[in-house]
């Protein structure tokens, strides 16, 4: 299977780590992974403040650039929902258009579940000393059903034990840009999540979604916690020795 | 009521500020509530389909709808009263009351009667409105508007309640402080059953409105409604036009949802179905029934991206479930409709540069959509409205600017990298020895309440490039 793997801008900006957590557990399923030079991002920040001739442009050169592979896999349920569910709302008038967003879509996945429920796999091979949390991030929830799939694998983690979030299916308060147009009402939104994440007890909150894990990351930084955030593709594929979400590099 | 939608992030920065809202909204139990009620019914996503296609029908042939609920509400010796605003529907209401010499008027809770400000019209005209729904009395007594579509006084402690009963009550001779709940609802009873008696128009709202019969549905679950329409001379209906279904077993499939999505309740407890005035051999009843439809705007919505809004039954699971409305409650968005439901509509009625933050100050999570028993697509439809606020140079000229910056790079993948490469090369060099900043130039949104982590420093396609193994340009 030839995958074409669309990185995310958050993750080719922030932690390329999960990109290449990604990339080896791709592998180990054996694909064949490309990484088409000709993205940059989904266009969702262009789709979701109301801009669709930009969000369009954007979704053009992402169909183009990924139509010649198998599936088309992100890191992310945000990223991949917007391929998957908003491509083909983008090119409702533009039938010609619609109808190429409808096959990418059909053949585009978020990482996990892909993994799971196309690949077959049902186990990793990964140690994690820890207890962690998880949380489930609206879009790869709502949007493409990814739930079970990350805690199939997460129960394989040599050494993990994995405590439920209670209110994991509430949004963390990200929102894209909705957290910098409205920071106060974002920011207690996170802050009802990290306590959240803090009451279970756990030393790590694991997510499949960088925009969440970064806002999350944050706001349990500026709190002085020592809760080590992760993307659970990390953990999954044997790199949760690496710097946590926000930890000194050096 | 005058709007403040376009103060919202004012508001919003008071709620979040106000300790006592805080702990008010803090225990709202509705949707563990819904959860239950629908893992015991089994059929509820399949009555879901054919609540949303019994609304999309009323939606597609409405002007039938509308003309066959006329024709037999006039047949059963009622009248209709079709007003295109506000300011129309208020003159009919008083009218009617005038008709009757009606100096008090009791009232169920009805949401169109806060859109059209009904009781301060009346009062205004001498007439005394008198709620008798517990919640919207509680509101009334303290002169604020309501903060839920069906619990509109969520918003208070039952400390603030106590205090307000004490208050308000020492007129009748209560001068006793209340602490229980149920306390209060008996002295609020004791008083109301009083006002029942005296009041000369019953004013309603309606949860449908039933082409087949002419009749109008209400739910309530304390029974004022039901003394509020029978007790009068005269019976107001307060409706808007997409309140229309077309048959009783229509309206009994919606009700079957709307309690379940609402409350968690099976049914509410007061199920009551008005036909018309009341019959010569019928023992009690209104002397005559009007049935006032309002469209402020609403059918303007038919054929447009915004008509599947139109198939809200008003249950407020939307609100029961948005991570907005649980932390900033219904106030902050300045108007009567707030949470999801109201951040669609109330930009068509009142117009998007009121209300243009509304559609905006949402992230989006789609939890929404997924309890709503009409299958409305509300994050699409607030999408829409971030359209239409962007297509009209509505969003913030700094925002844009960063937006038009943003999209210039990301349609050139080359100088794309490039830039991206250089960016975080510097950003990740700064923030290697913290991990994170704690300020950052045009980032305050983001730091004021958060670090901002900071980056690896290369960037994946610059790692991938090195690793030498990709698929080229």
């Amino acid at each position: 299977m030839k995958i074409g793997f669309f990185v995310t801008c958050l993750v080719d900006l922030f932690r390329p780590t999960v990109g290449f957590a990604a990339v080896k557990l791709l592998e180990e399923a054996g694909c064949t992974v490309e990484v088409p030079r000709a993205q940059t991002c989904c266009g969702q920040p262009a789709y979701n403040s109301g801009d669709k001739a930009d969000a369009k442009d954007i979704a053009r050169a992402v169909i183009s650039a990924f139509e010649p592979y198998d599936y088309v896999v992100a890191p992310s349920g945000s990223c991949a929902g917007m391929i998957k569910v908003h491509y083909a709302e983008l090119f409702a008038d533009e039938p010609a258009w619609a109808q190429r967003a409808r096959a990418l879509a059909r053949r585009t996945y978020e990482l996990i579940s892909f993994l799971v429920d196309i690949c077959g796999v049902d186990a990793v091979d990964a140690r994690y000393n820890g207890t962690a949390t998880y949380h489930d991030s609206c879009s790869g929830l709502r949007e493409l059903g990814v739930k079970a799939q990350p805690r199939k694998l997460l129960a394989s983690v040599e050494g993990l034990t994995l405590k439920e979030l209670p209110g994991t299916e509430v949004c963390c308060g990200f929102g894209g840009t909705f957290c910098i147009k409205y920071p106060e009402i974002s920011t207690r939104m996170v802050d009802d999540k990290i306590k959240d994440v803090a009451n279970t007890g756990a030393d790590t909150l694991l997510a499949g979604d960088l925009g969440c894990l970064l806002n999350m990351a944050g706001r349990l930084a500026r709190e002085g916690s020592p809760i080590k955030v992760r993307h659970v593709a990390e953990v999954l594929a044997d790199m949760g020795r690496v710097p946590a979400i926000g930890e000194p590099l050096a | 009521m005058q709007p403040t939608c376009h103060a919202f992030k004012e508001n919003a920065h008071a709620a979040l500020n106000d300790a006592t809202l805080q702990r008010a909204i803090s225990k709202l139990g509705f949707q563990a509530a819904r959860a239950a009620a629908v893992a015991r019914l089994p059929e509820f996503e399949a009555l879901r389909d054919r609540g949303r296609d019994i609304k999309n029908h009323v939606l597609e042939n409405l002007d039938f709808y509308l003309e066959r609920f006329e024709a037999k509400v006039r047949e059963r010796g009622g009248e209709v009263h079709w007003c295109r605003t506000p300011a129309e529907a208020r003159e009919a209401v008083l009218a009617i009351c005038r008709g009757v010499g009606a100096r008090t008027v009791t009232k169920g809770k009805s949401m169109i009667g806060e859109e059209i400000a009904i009781n301060d019209y009346l009062a205004a005209n001498g007439i005394t409105p008198i709620e008798t729904d517990f919640g919207e009395y509680i509101i009334q007594l303290r002169h604020e508007p309501p903060s839920h579509i069906i619990a509109p006084a969520i918003h208070l402690t039952k400390d603030q309640v106590s205090d307000t009963f004490l208050e308000s009550h020492r007129q009748y001779g209560k001068t006793r402080r209340l602490a229980e709940p149920g306390e209060m609802l008996a002295e609020a009873r004791e008083i109301l059953r009083e006002k029942f008696i005296a009041a000369d128009v019953g004013i309603t709202g309606a949860n449908f409105l039933v082409a087949e019969t002419g009749s109008s549905f209400i739910v309530t679950n304390e029974g004022n409604g039901d003394l509020t329409q029978t007790l009068t001379k005269a019976h107001i209906v307060l409706a808007t036009p997409e309140k229309l279904v077309p048959t009783l077993e229509d309206a009994t499939t919606l009700l079957r949802l709307l309690a379940r999505s609402a409350t968690g309740q099976e049914m509410s407890v007061y199920t009551t179905m008005s036909t018309g005035p009341r019959r010569p051999d019928d023992l009690d009843g209104p002397a005559a029934y009007h049935v006032v439809i309002l469209d402020n705007g609403r059918t303007a919505l038919l054929g447009t991206e915004f008509q599947d809004i139109l198939r809200c039954i008003k249950c407020a699971a939307c609100l029961n479930h948005c991570p907005v409305y649980n932390t900033i409650g219904g106030h902050a968005y300045g108007w009567v409709y707030p949470g999801p439901m109201g951040s669609v509509l109330t930009p068509a009625i009142l117009g998007v540069e009121e209300a243009g933050d509304l559609p905006n100050a949402t992230t989006l999570c789609g939890r929404c959509e997924s309890v709503c028993p009409m299958r409305i697509p509300l994050p699409k439809m607030l999408r829409h409205w971030r359209e239409r606020e962007y297509e009209k140079g509505l969003s913030p000229p700094r925002y844009r600017a960063g937006l038009r910056v943003w999209a210039w790079f990301a349609k050139r993948p080359g100088l794309y990298h490039l830039a991206a490469r250089f960016g975080m090369s510097v950003l990740g060099a700064l923030g290697r020895r913290k991990g994170r900043f704690h300020r950052l130039p045009f980032a305050g949104g983001w730091t004021s309440g958060r670090d901002m982590p900071a980056p690896e420093g290369p960037t994946f396609h610059a790692l991938w490039a090195a690793r030498g193994d990709g698929a080229g340009a």
